[in-house]
């Protein structure tokens, strides 16, 4: 690739021996090859490395007036324990005995149940999720992950206030609380 | 007789304006690019599969992790706003040279107290002082991080007529009741709706 020497032939007249003058070109490919991969390199990095946010909505703490009814057959609630488990139950506390899971699990419960509302009924699925004292910050992101995978477009509701004594017992009993 | 010649062309094409150009966007993107500044407190975010990328202004983050909380707010004019607005708070005065190195400083965890003698210390001396610091107090009597939340948001409002977004940045492994309790402290001031920050798996 280097530009030595670009008269090939043409102008030899009476063969007259001509020292060559070498070229002042330098090759540049492999500058601009590098230049490129640079600034490729720094136009990817600017965009992507912004972090991902998650928008969550809590109930106001203060606002009692505001109450929505729900049917307790279409809620799921979910209970946030430690060692990376969660308890769930379809409808009221208490009646239903919790499912223990863990994280790997608990979307499919997530999708089965919602599937099996929207047959059964056509209305979609209610997730209340109830993050305990012994749950991580990890478990909390998680779900709310998880909900986003499931395709629940309902907004979740997050209650960390009133967790009852049936399902802190059920939890204690399953050693996640 | 004369025979005609072909003149045989060269394929090595010229590279040099090539390269200006090349080297012209890579410095470009070089300069504009920000420099990330090295956060003081270690947090490692969870994962998530969120698409919504979080904006570069008008924000404040809450780094919570190890029990401490770390604040900061985006924006140099804001910081200085902010700053203005604290002093007069708690009775602390700032000279004007320490206000402009406010400006520029990342993430803090200094009760304010300490916060004029920190400004004054230089970048290496800061990032020592901050990983012994205590972050910013949050207990009920010597609630700070709502006194810099609530000054940040009017100052926001003031100078860009904008709803500040306050963003939680935790550590994963960080226990839910130290995020119950920073996010108490949001929703004293009526902040409902905030946002986590987690990074793309």
């Amino acid at each position: 690739m280097a530009e030595l020497d670009t008269s090939s032939g043409g102008g030899k007249k009476g063969g007259k021996v001509r020292t060559k003058k070498a070229s002042t070109k330098v090759d540049l490919t492999a500058m601009v090859d590098l230049a490129f991969l640079l600034i490729t390199f720094f136009m990817l990095t600017t965009s992507l490395s912004k972090p991902i946010a998650m928008d969550i909505a809590k109930p106001d703490q203060e606002d009692n007036d505001v109450k929505l009814e729900l049917r307790a057959s279409e809620t799921m609630t979910i209970l946030l324990g430690k060692n990376n488990k969660v308890a769930w139950y379809m409808g009221e506390a208490g009646k239903s005995a919790p499912n223990i899971e863990g994280f790997a699990e608990i979307r499919k419960s997530i999708i089965k149940n919602k599937e099996d509302l929207m047959k059964a009924r056509r209305r979609q699925l209610i997730v209340i999720i109830k993050p305990t004292d012994g749950a991580n910050y990890k478990n909390f992101v998680d779900i709310m992950d998880e909900l986003n995978i499931a395709g629940i477009k309902t907004a979740p509701a997050i209650d960390d206030v009133y967790i009852q004594d049936s399902e802190k017992d059920a939890m204690r009993a399953a050693g996640i609380l | 007789m004369p025979r005609a010649k072909v003149q045989r062309k060269s394929t090595s094409i010229d590279m040099t304006a090539m390269c200006d150009v090349s080297f012209l966007l890579l410095t470009f993107f070089i300069l504009t690019a920000t420099a990330r500044q090295p956060d003081p407190l270690e947090v490692t975010t969870p994962t998530s599969t969120y698409k919504f990328k979080v904006p570069d202004k008008d924000i404040a983050i809450l780094s919570i992790g190890q029990g401490k909380v770390f604040y900061e707010v985006v924006g140099q004019d804001v910081k200085k706003a902010t700053l203005d607005k604290m002093g007069e708070r708690y009775n602390i005065k700032f000279t004007p040279e320490q206000r402009e190195r406010f400006g520029v400083i990342g993430a803090f965890g200094v009760p304010m107290a300490n916060l004029p003698g920190f400004i004054d210390m230089n970048g290496e001396e800061r990032t020592k002082y901050l990983k012994n610091s205590v972050g910013i107090p949050t207990d009920s009597t010597n609630n700070q991080l709502s006194e810099w939340l609530l000054q940040s948001r009017n100052s926001v409002a003031e100078l860009h007529q904008a709803q500040m977004r306050v963003t939680i940045r935790g550590d994963g492994k960080e226990e839910y009741p130290v995020v119950k309790k920073i996010v108490d402290i949001l929703q004293k001031q009526k902040i409902n709706k905030f946002s986590l920050i987690t990074s793309t798996e």
